[in-house]
């Protein structure tokens, strides 16, 4: 993805994704944020790319790997790694499930990233969205779960619920359910 | 004791690949009150969808298989020892031929076991009842919900929440409110009520395996599941937290005697793929 693709945009927008992107959940980010590997250490090219929060479901077929299941995982998780990871690999867009903070919603802004929400536990769906993997990095190290997963994707849909303008469906329904919340539980 | 690690493997084929019927039905519904053209609508559509292709094609209806927890009830003279060795055995056998994720983690040294077995993995809990039969209810737990479950010990000043059931609703809908929709819902909520910390965390999982459609004996326990629904879903966070009318499918509230001194309420919360299937033996 390039910024202009990025910059148009907006949260609400209703998305299918084509292309190349990236998996990578917890083991992944505590690596990127720690080590800090150079970009030539990497055997995928990150920048522009999507970063997926995904554990999948991996069966190992005769030339290679099959999904067998493959949704999101809550994003959250990484909240604490993804600012500096966004702007140290030049990810595009961050995509998995549940939203993110302010770090996250911030980085997006000043680097022109976009979250993108999968469909939580739509896990079969998702993975004959999947159409090739195409590597996978640290399989060894980290695990089937936790490793780097190269993929091509087709007609993958999600939606844009935190974009580069400052805007997050999250923080949003949070305020609002919030206000419901306190009138329920009576405080004022 | 092979036929048990037989039906153990199909049962955990059933849970991870066929959502129970009433959870589907519940999914339903709600799919038809959100609003045609928004984002939960969309995703509800793609739920039902990815329920169906996993059930047609025999795989998990998500790639987190879960935490594996079963409830068993046996009568007098049965082996617990010898029933945990084939759930064992059977776990083995499931994470590689369904397959499962194997999602067991050792603490000390980080490495997964790529069984789904270690230390208290899976999660067994057995009972002795009278009868002759046994039963084996088994929950595949997500753990993107099983993170966002609370315990509260009454009273909760920030709450203005006292011992009593009113007590209990605001710590459910502070639970909901916190967890906003990180944890996949629609959810289905499990409340423990008691005296011991250990015991209500035990006691509100216990309620996730009861069907949707069931009414809890406890009159006044079954109002208030359905007041409570009713505010959950006031609470406006929606299918996938993408906003919307359906927060919860389900509220189930169990209770034990308390201690006078303790009051506690642990919030256990399953995503919509409240994944569970149950096996009777008779003996």
């Amino acid at each position: 993805m390039t910024r202009q693709d990025v910059l148009s945009l907006h949260v609400g927008d209703m998305v299918l994704l084509s292309g190349r992107i990236v998996t990578g959940r917890d083991k992944v980010h505590q690596f990127l944020f720690r080590e800090r590997p150079p970009e030539e250490q990497i055997p995928f090219n990150l920048r522009g790319s999507v970063l997926y929060h995904c554990g999948p479901i991996v069966r190992k077929t005769g030339g290679g790997f099959e999904f067998i299941a493959g949704g999101p995982t809550t994003s959250i998780r990484v909240e604490m790694y993804e600012h500096r990871i966004i702007s140290d690999y030049g990810i595009r867009g961050v995509m998995g499930k549940g939203g993110m903070g302010r770090q996250t919603l911030d980085a997006l802004r000043k680097n022109g990233c976009v979250y993108l929400h999968a469909i939580g536990g739509a896990a079969v769906y998702l993975a004959e969205k999947i159409k090739k993997v195409a590597g996978v990095w640290k399989l060894e190290e980290f695990g089937m779960t936790e490793a780097m997963w190269l993929l091509e994707v087709e007609n993958f849909p999600v939606v844009v619920t935190m974009d580069a303008h400052g805007r997050s469906l999250h923080e949003e329904i949070d305020k609002k359910s919030y206000n419901t919340f306190k009138k329920l539980i009576g405080l004022r | 004791m092979r036929n048990l690690r037989d039906a153990i493997v199909e049962l955990y084929r059933k849970a991870a690949t066929s959502l129970p019927a009433d959870v589907e039905a519940g999914l339903r519904r709600s799919l038809a009150r959100e609003e045609k053209g928004s984002a939960a609508r969309a995703a509800l559509l793609k739920v039902v969808e990815n329920i169906k292709l996993a059930r047609d094609t025999s795989r998990p209806i998500c790639q987190d298989t879960g935490v594996p927890v079963f409830f068993i009830k046996i009568p007098a003279g049965i082996s617990q020892v010898k029933i945990k060795d084939e759930i064992i055995r059977a776990t083995r056998i499931s994470t590689k031929k369904i397959p499962l994720r194997p999602n067991a983690v050792d603490i000390l040294t980080d490495n997964n076991s790529g069984d789904n077995t270690g230390i208290g993995f899976p999660v067994i809990y057995f009972e002795e009842t009278a009868g002759k039969q046994v039963t084996i209810d088994l929950m595949l737990k997500g753990a993107g919900s099983e993170n966002i479950g609370q315990l509260y010990k009454l009273p909760v000043a920030e709450l203005n929440a006292g011992r009593d059931l009113d007590g209990v609703r605001k710590c459910v809908l502070d639970a909901v409110y916190k967890a906003q929709g990180r944890g996949c819902p629609p959810y289905v909520i499990g409340v423990g009520i008691g005296a011991s910390r250990d015991q209500v965390t035990r006691l509100s999982k216990e309620q996730l395996v009861r069907s949707l459609d069931d009414k809890n004996v406890f009159r006044i326990l079954y109002d208030s599941e359905k007041r409570l629904l009713g505010e959950v879903n006031q609470l406006g966070i929606g299918p996938l937290g993408f906003g919307g009318k359906t927060t919860a499918l389900a509220v189930k509230i169990g209770v034990n005697h308390r201690h006078p001194a303790s009051y506690f309420v642990d919030v256990s919360i399953s995503c919509w793929a409240d994944r569970r299937a149950g096996l009777l033996i008779k003996i």
